[in-house]
């Protein structure tokens, strides 16, 4: 959670409208990650964690220069490794900085049942309040990304923040301010794509990159976070980048569509309780109380 | 770097080979992509890997460990065969025309003229030019040539021809050129694909595009060759950066704007290291160190003192020739009032050095008990190896080790080394003392940059506990060996005596008032002739053009003269502005010589004085004033006509550049020639009776194997860093150590399916020398390869573990040092150990 005084746009789990929204036009804010010019230097790891104040965590070498499998409560940023054979034979060996999307329609922000745990401001950033956090778990089945993770010991869900209290002042991310090669830029969502597009038509004219080009997945309402990427028709081979992301079936309907259904459930739910109650009267204590259950007991 | 970092982004083509500067450079790397970005240059990688460079790369190309002269060699002969050459830049810059002495011959045996089996030495007389003046025209009378007999009796020692030979039709059979294409021209691409593995349609791709900047006699065009550590660490390592020069020669990429030879540091102050003679052989600014033979000043001055070797018509600024002037400049910086004419300026009270004092053979002389001890600061000499082993045992011996760093390192503890028993740890009666030092952030003071800027730091954090600045421990150590001179006299005290110590606290000098005394002032009056800019006595010196033999000046280092002048700290500068747009950033620190930025910048301009591309102008012929000037500083004599025929190349005593290295200023020879690694799976194909560098010097002691096929050692192995670690540091510090917690052997995934190895199993990887042991990490960036007709796997060890450290004090690590497997051979001209390219085997643990 950052402490950013930043304006929301949209908000999760609210009655009513949004507080504040549309006061003041903002821009949109997005990062530019050109995988082609990136080395894999992990800077922008360090730099994250640093800046964030994330603490030193245990790895293990597994076969790979990437640092962990994939990003933890605690590292929020990651470069993924990939060893890729092009149809000509060519060895491509993929570097991408994995992290929050900050989807315009995010799903971790659909999912989420608690009232402001998951906020996006008008600049477009997405950020996770954990003090409003029900630690439910539900926005990391609704992210198409798999980034938010939870902190096993506080049940609160953490993920990059794209630095929203840096933004909030006028500078640009950590990430963006580490890397060595300037393969991360930052600017506004309409800048940042054009960069990439003049980016991507470079490798496709002077590159032996026909398939070159960017990635802002329309399924999630196009992300804060766009690539530049060697070969956009096959996303998939830079560490599983999905190609059409969207936000679960299962969240739109239940948040869209569906919502009333849940409401009927709930109030269903209700009256039978109280039709069990007429019958059988209160429950009895039973041996095992609810406090003296075992703290992995989480629901 | 004959260039700089930031003016890799005016190039069009780059080689990147022998070094992997997106790992190890990964800042300054920002320039190469840049040149992508905005030039749309192309990026062409050579490496035993497919490293992070070359996930950036246009084109990557496998080649074998020990590989690159035969690599290179072969590109120079496709550039001559194809006609991508400067032809211009080539007759008039280079010494190609010159005519080189009869009698000397080229090695197709693996051997130069002059060669002695018994003495494993060379006879250079023959390495040398022709006398005689112009013999264009004449090629068919050569042999005719009475001057090219070779004279009888004992010869003066060989110098250059003051007037020499020289053709410019490029046609007489001993013309450097001709020689160049006659040593070439067996580098052909199936040779190349023999010697080096790369399959011959591979190599022409490489060699296509990087010469494809001179196609059709184009000009406009630059390309650059940038290179590491990995072309010096082999037994023919100046020979490979040898290969690398001429073939800029021969594409006139020298002297221009994304252009040269360009060396990537391996530390933040190794280029300083080697300016201020961290070396044996090398006083500060690169004057040669005197030898028992300079029996007075004179003698040594005439002996490194070049005088010009040219064809007649032509001019040499001959740079070198001011020398006495550096020299004495240097003595008087040392001795002050004790250096005078009549003493020669003390220079008895320099050491002479006998013989190699060389890295390797340091610890090779503590070993057989000649050195006693060692002072270890910012260094780890264990872990650095070469052949690890050796350096232990011969610490074993040595009566006492001081060692001064911020954390107990693998030197500073070398008996926990893994293998020594407890019984044999008893035994070792080495005193060690540990000198707790001040780290980088803790200092202030200058680092020079492979672009030799000297870039002023501050100190950023308080020293911890006791710690001290190194300057405040050698001075301490100083005075009190003076006080000790002082009292009770000794053999010759008076080299201590009577050195200049005039800092404000004796006992903690800091550093600017260091690098005052190194920039060096005048004790005289005195008026620059061309400028009619004065100083007055007591005054810091503007430059190395006031520097004076007749003892009115000091300069601890000339090529630093001009970094702390009467204006103030020259390398704290900080304005970055670059109004040409070439990167040159004139007001940004300082950047040697006399603040120029590339280095032969003359030759960025034709004959004529007008830069080669029109688009790049660093410096040109201003008619008008008869003057050289630019964006950049001329690197040339000011008022030099352009008609008058000056050469660019003002530090070579022809004033060109060298194709063909005279008198063996290069020991191997006047041309590179491949030669096998000291441990190889082949016989030279070139000529297999010659495998090695004949010259590569080896070392005797027990601990000094060298392994062979035959022995099943039967793969290559090579060594490097990476970029989440720094040496042997940051094993200590818990973010390194979380981005790359272990050590691990990359391997392919053929080798690693024919030993039944999976990534992440424990492998055990044996030298003659020595084992390490680490998990594995197989992977298809490194392929097998078939080298001379034989299938031949590569691997590789990234070098940062040992048995200090977060990781390895909790016991998770293996605590064998990469080294322990790297052999104890060096390059016979640098003194560098073999790192790359030696044989082991790898068994699953």
């Amino acid at each position: 959670m950052s402490q950013a005084t930043l304006r929301v746009q949209k908000i999760s789990g609210h009655a009513g409208g949004v507080p504040g929204k549309d006061t003041q036009r903002e821009y949109t804010v997005s990062k530019l990650i050109d995988t082609t010019t990136c080395i894999g230097c992990k800077a922008c790891e360090v730099a994250c964690m640093e800046w964030n104040d994330l603490p030193f965590g245990q790895t293990v070498f597994d076969n790979t220069y990437q640092t962990m499998p994939e990003t933890r409560w605690n590292y929020w940023n990651l470069i993924l490794f990939n060893e890729h054979e092009r149809e000509d034979g060519a060895l491509m060996w993929l570097m991408r900085k994995n992290q929050c999307m900050h989807c315009a329609d995010p799903g971790c922000l659909a999912a989420c049942p608690a009232d402001g745990a998951i906020v996006q401001y008008t600049n477009g950033i997405v950020d996770f309040q954990q003090a409003n956090c029900i630690g439910c778990g539900y926005c990391i089945t609704g992210c198409p990304f798999d980034i938010p993770k939870m902190n096993p010991e506080t049940h609160r869900v953490f993920k990059c923040t794209l630095c929203a209290d840096r933004v909030s002042e006028g500078l640009e991310p950590a990430c963006i301010k580490s890397c060595p090669t300037g393969c991360l830029h930052f600017g506004s969502k309409d800048d940042m794509k054009e960069l990439a597009e003049a980016r991507a038509k470079q490798l496709r004219d002077h590159s032996n990159f026909p398939h070159a080009g960017v990635y802002d997945p329309p399924g999630v309402g196009g992300t804060g976070v766009i690539y530049v990427l060697h070969d956009a028709s096959n996303p998939e081979i830079y560490g599983g980048l999905p190609k059409n992301p969207h936000v679960p079936w299962s969240v739109k309907l239940w948040k869209g569509p569906l919502k009333w259904l849940g409401n009927v459930a709930m109030i269903g739910g209700l009256i039978g309780l109280f039709v069990h109650y007429l019958r059988y009267g209160p429950k009895a204590r039973e041996e095992e109380d609810l406090a003296s259950r075992p703290e992995g007991g989480r629901t | 770097m004959t260039n700089g970092w930031v003016d890799i982004k005016n190039t069009d083509m780059m080689l990147i080979m022998g070094g992997n500067p997106a790992e190890n450079h990964p800042c300054g790397f920002k320039w190469a992509v840049e040149a992508k970005r905005t030039r749309n240059a192309k990026m062409i990688v050579v490496d035993p890997r497919f490293t992070r460079t070359a996930s950036v790369a246009d084109l990557f190309c496998q080649l074998r460990a020990g590989g690159d002269i035969a690599f290179l060699g072969g590109i120079i002969n496709y550039a001559i065969e194809n006609n991508r050459i400067a032809k211009d830049y080539l007759l008039n810059y280079t010494n190609a025309a010159f005519v080189v002495k009869d009698g000397f011959k080229l090695p197709e045996d693996g051997l130069y003229s002059g060669f002695d089996p018994a003495t494993q030495t060379y006879d250079k007389s023959t390495w040398n030019y022709e006398e005689g003046g112009d013999l264009s025209g004449k090629a068919s009378a050569a042999k005719a040539d009475p001057q090219t007999k070779a004279t009888s009796g004992k010869p003066a020692a060989p110098h250059l021809p003051e007037n020499a030979a020289y053709d410019l039709n490029l046609e007489h059979p001993r013309c450097v050129f001709q020689l160049l294409r006659k040593q070439y021209s067996r580098y052909t691409p199936e040779m190349v694909e023999r010697i080096t593995g790369v399959p011959k349609e591979q190599f022409l791709k490489v060699a296509d595009l990087f010469t494809s900047i001179r196609k059709d006699g184009d000009m406009q065009k630059v390309g650059t060759i940038i290179y590491a550590v990995g072309w010096t660490q082999h037994s023919s390592g100046t020979q490979t950066i040898r290969t690398a020069a001429m073939l800029q020669l021969l594409l006139g990429n020298i002297g221009r704007a994304g252009g040269g030879v360009n060396a990537l540091r391996g530390h933040s102050n190794i280029q300083g290291a080697t300016d201020m003679a961290g070396i044996f052989d090398n006083l500060p600014g690169y004057l040669k160190v005197p030898v028992p033979a300079d029996t007075d000043f004179k003698t040594y001055i005439e002996r490194i003192t070049p005088k010009p070797s040219k064809p007649r018509v032509w001019e040499s600024f001959n740079y070198w020739s001011n020398t006495p002037k550096f020299a004495v400049s240097l003595l008087k910086a040392m001795y002050g009032d004790a250096a005078t004419k009549q003493n020669d300026w003390a220079f008895h009270y320099l050491p002479k050095v006998d013989r190699n004092y060389s890295w390797t053979y340091l610890w090779d002389n503590m070993y057989n008990g000649i050195v006693k001890g060692i002072f270890a600061f910012g260094m780890n000499g264990v872990a650095i190896g070469p052949d690890s082993k050796k350096n232990i045992d011969a610490l074993k011996n040595a009566d006492w080790l001081v060692v001064g760093e911020i954390y107990p390192d693998e030197t500073s503890e070398f008996w926990r080394s893994p293998g020594i028993s407890t019984d044999e740890m008893k035994k070792i009666q080495t005193t060690v003392y540990r000198l707790p030092c001040a780290g980088f952030a803790e200092k202030d003071g200058t680092f020079t940059n492979s672009a030799r800027w000297l870039q002023w730091k501050n100190a950023a954090l308080p020293m911890p506990g006791n710690s001290r600045l190194d300057q405040a421990i050698v001075a301490e150590i100083f005075l009190k060996v003076r006080d000790l001179y002082k009292k009770e006299g000794g053999k010759f005290p008076d080299p201590i005596l009577k050195l200049t110590w005039g800092y404000t606290d004796p006992s903690n000098p800091s550093l600017a008032e260091v690098l005052k005394e190194i920039n060096g002032k005048t004790f005289a009056d005195s008026e620059d002739p061309a400028t009619k800019a004065q100083l007055k006595a007591g005054q810091q010196l503007p430059g190395f053009s006031w520097l004076k033999d007749d003892g009115s000046t000091t300069c601890g280092n000339w090529i630093y003269c001009g970094a702390f002048t009467e204006a103030g700290n020259m390398t704290a500068r900080r304005d970055n502005s670059d109004p040409s747009g070439l990167g040159i950033h004139q007001n940004w620190a300082f950047s040697w010589p006399a603040n120029r930025r590339v280095m032969y910048n003359r030759a960025s301009c034709n004959l004529e004085g007008k830069p080669w591309d029109a688009s790049r102008r660093q410096v040109w012929w201003n008619e008008a004033t008869e003057k050289w000037v630019g964006n950049d500083i001329p690197d040339f004599k000011a008022d030099s006509k352009p008609k008058d025929h000056m050469g660019p190349f003002i530090m070579n005593a022809e004033g060109v550049g060298r194709l063909f290295v005279p008198l063996g200023a290069v020991a191997d020879g006047p041309f590179p020639e491949h030669y096998e690694p000291t441990e190889t799976p082949i016989e030279n194909p070139l000529h297999p009776a010659q495998t090695h560098n004949p010259i590569a010097m080896r070392f005797k002691t027990p601990d000094d194997k060298y392994g062979t096929p035959k022995d099943g050692y039967d793969i290559i192995c090579t060594t490097y860093r990476l970029t989440e670690h720094y040496h042997y540091w940051t094993k200590n510090n818990p973010m390194n150590v979380q981005l790359v917690p272990e050590p691990f052997v990359e391997m392919p995934e053929e080798l690693a399916q024919e030993k039944g190895i999976r990534g992440g199993d424990t492998v055990i990887v044996s030298s003659i020398r020595g084992t390490y042991k680490a998990k594995a990490m197989v992977t298809k960036r490194i392929k097998p390869m078939t080298i001379d007709g034989k299938k031949t796997y590569q691997i590789g060890i990234p070098i940062h573990w040992g048995y200090r450290g977060i990781a390895e004090d909790e016991g998770k690590t293996a605590k064998t040092l990469a080294n322990n497997l790297s052999p104890a051979v060096i390059d016979p001209n640098a003194y560098t150990p073999e790192f790359k390219g030696f044989l082991v085997k790898v068994e699953k643990a």
